[in-house]
């Protein structure tokens, strides 16, 4: 077998959101969501829905391919695939899944999206309320462990212990977030700027995580267009060609009751290197970085994993004025990301990637050719996916 | 063996979160079993004496189905920790700040487990501290159950 790599095959060639909405404040239902974001991307693509032929997507995703391309009058489904694992791990596992199956020929014209209404369904940061847990949950439930942030803190704390990386990298993580939130009109927090005096007075959700460490939880639905590299060529909108993308986990990652052997890490060890190795990009090759926030230790740890810099240079290069669009080296998280743009689980990150490759983001980096992905750091399996433009082939 | 009564049986938590349970398919049964008669019992493989946690129905290091149960000391040292301010459940909404400890154990090939850290919920808390279990009964639940807590030694 030769030449088994995803680069310069598939392109994005569309992208649409619907507006985002803090939990519970749309009134779409989430099937209704994702219709109206996958009509944006297809208007956006300048192809008419019906031509598309499938539909990739993650965390259990409630709108089923089968019904979508009923709705909405598909000529025909060839690919309906689903990314197992919960979170945002996903999500640039669904674009390699959606990737693959046009680079081998499944497929034609793959949507990737995601929908989320938390108004109709259930949210995310709460504790369970049956009466009774089994299996897993049976060994942290009954302590008090019980939503995202609980679950991931123990990891950032022995993170932090081992290392000496400090929370000042966390800090700084939600400070640039919130300050290119303030240059994008989508985002649920534009107008409202995060100050240092603000973050530091936050209240604990729980220790190492105050308030702005923490993702918002939202409604709304993002989708991407995409088809083979030789079709983008032709298409209304500039390419952002996959340069490469990976998704799984470390040896055990998922030991139950925090058991896996490498517990401080986001999980991305094992994955960072084949990534840029696929995409034939070092660290020091890539533009502009969004890095899924559930919470920021993880980005933290996501950025030292793929090589941006070591533990001990963590504390000097993870500083809010390195992360930011236009005086980083950096740039991170341009859109405002899940803490300040929308929780759509990590999707609206890999929009953003796209954007910058387009040059349409609202912090654009200048001259922004390498554009990263990491889908969310401390679960199983992550992923992440480098874009690239016409310029990188 | 280092067993202990709680000081009192007041539960760190109050009542109302989501008991455990064992599993419908058996597979840690002598777990739950063991800690209502105060013995923390851990899963190991008969065949190549590893110790695994939490169980399950192969040995991840040699395969085999035929996997035991040891009884273990109960004695380990803080491998993390968090304080959980936010409350997260009904149950908890008057609780205020509470300390749960992921504890390894290196009598046992340091498997890692998850409890409270008993006593002020506000101490300093230090990575590599000696505890000891100490098992919390919740006997008048609707099922009664047992939980193994750690405390500093």
């Amino acid at each position: 077998m030769t030449n088994r790599t995803l680069r310069g095959k598939v392109a994005v060639v569309g992208v649409g959101e619907t507006t985002y909405h803090k939990r519970g404040g749309s009134d779409d239902p989430e099937f209704v969501l994702a219709l109206k974001a996958i009509l944006a991307a297809s208007e956006d693509a300048g192809i008419e829905p019906r031509e598309i032929d499938g539909f990739a997507s993650f965390s259990n995703d409630r709108s089923d391919p089968s019904r979508l391309s009923a709705a909405l009058g598909m000529d025909e489904l060839k690919f309906a695939n689903m990314q197992w694992g919960g979170g945002g791990g996903g999500g640039s596992g669904a674009v390699a899944n959606a990737a693959a199956a046009i680079a081998t020929g499944v497929a034609d014209c793959v949507v990737v999206f995601r929908a989320l209404a938390q108004g109709q369904f259930a949210r995310f940061g709460q504790g369970p309320k049956s009466s009774g847990v089994s299996g897993d949950g049976a060994y942290t439930i009954p302590y008090g462990m019980m939503s995202p942030a609980q679950m991931f803190a123990m990891r950032c704390t022995r993170h932090l212990h081992e290392t000496g990386v400090t929370r000042d990298t966390y800090k700084a993580v939600s400070l640039a977030t919130y300050e290119h939130a303030q240059n994008n009109p989508r985002a649920v927090m534009h107008g409202r700027p995060l100050s240092p005096e603000k973050y530091d007075g936050a209240r604990w959700i729980v220790e190492p995580y105050q308030l702005y460490d923490c993702c918002m939880e939202n409604d709304g639905a993002a989708a991407m267009v995409l088809v083979s590299a030789e079709k983008a060529k032709d298409m209304k909108q500039k390419p952002a060609y996959l340069l490469g993308a990976t998704a799984g986990s470390e040896y055990r990652n998922a030991a139950p009751c925090h058991n896996a052997p490498l517990y401080a890490t986001s999980s991305f060890t094992s994955l960072a290197p084949r990534l840029y190795e696929m995409a034939g990009v070092e660290p020091q090759d890539i533009d502009v970085l969004q890095s899924y926030e559930n919470f920021t230790g993880g980005v933290v740890m996501s950025i030292i994993e793929h090589g941006f810099c070591s533990h001990d240079e963590a504390n000097e290069f993870i500083r809010y004025d390195n992360l930011l669009a236009a005086t980083g080296k950096l740039p991170l998280n341009t859109s405002g990301g899940n803490l300040a743009e929308c929780y759509m689980h990590g999707l609206e990150l890999i929009v953003e990637a796209v954007r910058q490759i387009r040059g349409e983001s609202p912090n654009q980096v200048v001259n922004a050719n390498v554009s990263m992905v990491t889908s969310g750091p401390m679960v199983t399996p992550v992923s992440n996916c480098i874009f690239g433009s016409q310029e990188t082939l | 063996m280092s067993q202990q009564k709680m000081p009192n049986q007041t539960p760190y938590l109050p009542e109302g979160l989501p008991a455990p349970m064992p599993s419908r398919d058996g597979l840690d049964t002598p777990y739950w079993e063991g800690l209502k008669n105060e013995k923390l019992m851990i899963q190991r493989c008969n065949v190549c004496q590893n110790w695994q946690w939490g169980p399950e129905w192969i040995c991840h290091a040699c395969h085999s189905f035929d996997l035991g149960w040891g009884e273990v000391k109960g004695e380990g040292v803080i491998y993390s920790w968090e304080r959980s301010w936010h409350p997260v459940h009904p149950a908890l909404q008057e609780r205020g700040p509470y300390i749960v400890v992921l504890v390894e154990l290196p009598e046992v090939g340091n498997i890692r487990m998850v409890g409270n850290l008993l006593g002020d919920p506000q101490q300093d808390i230090v990575i590599g501290s000696a505890v000891k279990v100490v098992f919390e009964h919740h006997p008048d639940a609707k099922v009664p159950f047992t939980l193994a807590q750690w405390q500093i030694t």
